[in-house]
């Protein structure tokens, strides 16, 4: 309920300082911007806000329509509708409702007349034009308002073809969250996942991918041979994934530009489990050996395969910190499945959970500063998601159920997805389902994604370079 | 004339209805008469072609043993016989550990038979970690039957 305003001035100077950088960080190649001058401002209390609280009273925020004749009037509506689906479901914007608007959004260039948008509640203001314009190419006009103090944040103007109009509204909103929240946004991202059809006994599992809001959704395979736990490349158009084709479980790579499939490495037996190392060079996975799983780690090409474990227990789900030092993975080298942290290169472990039940699937938040893990005790209790420090303290569940499993972070660290199965009520499995749902890292904003089909094994893609 | 078709189709559909019962009787009480010896259904309803085992272990149990015995045995009898050993795990548990538990599982069960004579070579084995369950409720008594090494002819 409280707001923790930073005086206005010194945060808008630093933002205005980083502006540049920002643009080229998340413009995507199809996409050019270019900056709108400020008409010019005056001072009072900002919308700029520090984020770094845990739970927050939401941002109120007034996103009107933007400007544009027929076509692009039309235009202006979508991308308006999307930037607000973003920012609603993120938790942390509160989008005011169109029917307190007093005016609609200025025209090109102009500045709003604040007079009229203080009495809707909004701190901030969206306003811009769309432009369809010849070959298939739209303009978009974006200018980021802030209320009380009158002063434009942000002025962009961007050109891109027309079917790319929901990432340049992604971009826009990712816009408007880091510089009113002062932490990258997450929404010109994508989610990869695992999509189920038929009865629970005859799966057919496919490799699909869709936009974080689960529109575009595409399946990458056919069905034809069961595949789990894909994972993104950390800056490449790539998927690392387990396949079982040809009956022979292994890691492969899945190339999203070419629809290539490679086996990663040549190893006796099921290869399991991958990650990719922070800097997009290796990949961390589990090997099935006689009695359990080693912890191996091999360069794209398969070459250069190291084993970093050997305990002659299972140790899987190994995930790299973010600078590249250390490996969190998963082991019942002690009896019951614990997580455990070791070096990048192998060697000793450490144990670092140590609550009730067995611990699994660790994964490191992008910030570095958490592990988030699946918890479950015996048959009956619920699992859990929840997140750790890296030294096991602070464990914190964020959501329980009948099965809730394989957290994956947005880029920015701020929200995990998951996915969640229902119990089937009797011996047909009726009533399974499985769903992905993403919840805040402080455990709010619990939310389903409207998936085509039943879904699992989500992974986030980072935010594009 | 009517009547006739209805009557050949009553007899297809009783036919298949035989067949299925066959394939899905793991007890051995099944029409054996109607099953060629040595195939999968044979296997199936005359030695066993699953063992069980307790939650998260991959220890066999005296059952399981018993029904690897028959299977070795079976497997003497028809030597040109190669089989794939499927672990399976319940639903209370990871994709990923579940994966390493199934291949532990089918690896225990590969051991016996190899102990009991069965050349390395005729057996290959494969986990599905939980994602082949058989029993589709979510109850112990399915968690029970999930857990498992299955063997089918290849």
């Amino acid at each position: 309920m409280i707001y923790l305003p930073t005086p206005s001035l010194r945060r808008r100077d630093l933002l205005a300082g980083a502006a540049g950088s920002l643009l080229a960080a998340t413009v995507p190649a199809a996409v050019h911007a270019q900056p709108l001058p400020a008409p010019g401002g005056a001072g009072g209390q900002s919308a700029v806000i520090d984020v770094s609280r845990a739970r927050v009273e939401p941002i109120p925020i007034a996103i009107p329509d933007l400007g544009g004749d027929g076509p692009s009037g039309q235009l202006g509506r979508d991308i308006a509708g999307v930037i607000n689906a973003d920012l609603a479901r993120s938790g942390l914007f509160r989008v005011v409702d169109p029917a307190a608007y007093i005016q609609s959004g200025p025209s090109r260039g102009d500045t709003p007349n604040f007079q009229n948008w203080r009495p809707t509640g909004a701190q901030a203001l969206v306003t811009g034009k769309a432009d369809v314009q010849g070959g298939g190419n739209i303009r978009i006009e974006f200018r980021l308002w802030d209320i009380l103090p009158q002063a434009q944040i942000q002025g962009t103007a961007y050109t891109t073809t027309q079917s790319n109009w929901r990432r340049i509204a992604h971009i826009m909103a990712d816009v408007i969250y880091e510089r009113l929240l002062g932490e990258k946004g997450y929404f010109d991202t994508r989610v990869v996942y695992i999509g189920a059809t038929g009865p629970r006994d005859r799966r057919t599992k496919r490799l699909a991918i869709m936009d974080q809001d689960s529109e575009n959704n595409r399946f990458l395979t056919d069905g034809s041979w069961l595949v789990l736990t894909p994972r993104f490349h950390p800056t490449r158009d790539q998927i690392a994934f387990m396949s079982y084709a040809n009956n022979r479980p292994r890691v492969y790579l899945f190339d999203l530009t070419s629809g290539r499939q490679t086996v990663l490495g040549d190893f006796n037996g099921m290869t399991f489990a991958p990650r990719f190392a922070p800097d997009g060079g290796a990949v961390v996975m589990a090997v099935a050996n006689g009695g359990g799983s080693d912890i191996v780690a091999t360069d794209l090409g398969g070459h250069g395969a190291r084993k970093l474990t050997d305990s002659g227990a299972i140790d899987v789900s190994p995930c790299f910190s973010p600078d590249g030092t250390k490996i969190a993975f998963a082991s019942d080298r002690g009896g019951d499945q614990q997580i455990y942290v070791m070096g990048s290169g192998g060697g000793a472990a450490q144990r670092i959970s140590f609550g009730s039940g067995r611990y699994a699937t660790p994964v490191w938040s992008p910030r570095g500063d958490l592990i988030a893990f699946t918890r479950y005790g015996g048959d009956e209790s619920d699992f859990s998601i929840g997140v750790m420090h890296p030294d096991g303290s602070g464990e914190r569940l964020l959501s329980s159920g009948w099965l809730v499993e394989g957290p994956t972070f947005a880029p920015n660290g701020r929200v995990l997805m998951f996915w969640r199965e229902t119990r089937g009520r009797d011996a047909r499995g009726t009533g399974f389902s499985s769903r992905l749902v993403s919840v805040d890292i402080t455990g709010f904003n619990e939310r389903v994604a409207a998936t085509p089909t039943d879904a699992s094994d989500p992974a986030w893609s980072p935010l594009p370079a | 004339m009517n009547i006739k078709i209805l009557g050949a189709v009553a007899a297809v559909a009783l036919l298949a209805a035989c067949a299925d019962q066959t394939k899905t009787d793991a007890t051995g009480t099944g029409t054996a008469h109607s099953i060629v010896p040595g195939s999968q259904e044979d296997l199936v309803a005359n030695v066993g072609d699953r063992v069980f085992y307790d939650l998260n272990k991959s220890a066999l149990r005296a059952d399981g043993k018993a029904t690897l015995d028959k299977q070795a045995a079976w497997l003497k009898q028809y030597a040109s016989n190669n089989v794939q050993i499927a672990g399976n795990c319940d639903e209370r548990g990871t994709t990923e550990y579940n994966l390493a538990l199934g291949q532990r599982r089918a690896n225990a069960a590969a051991s016996y038979l190899k102990a009991k004579g069965v050349a390395v070579a005729r057996m290959t084995t494969i986990s599905y970690g939980k994602d082949r369950p058989t029993a589709m409720g979510s109850n112990e008594q399915a968690w029970a039957q999930n857990r498992n090494a299955t063997t089918s002819v290849r």
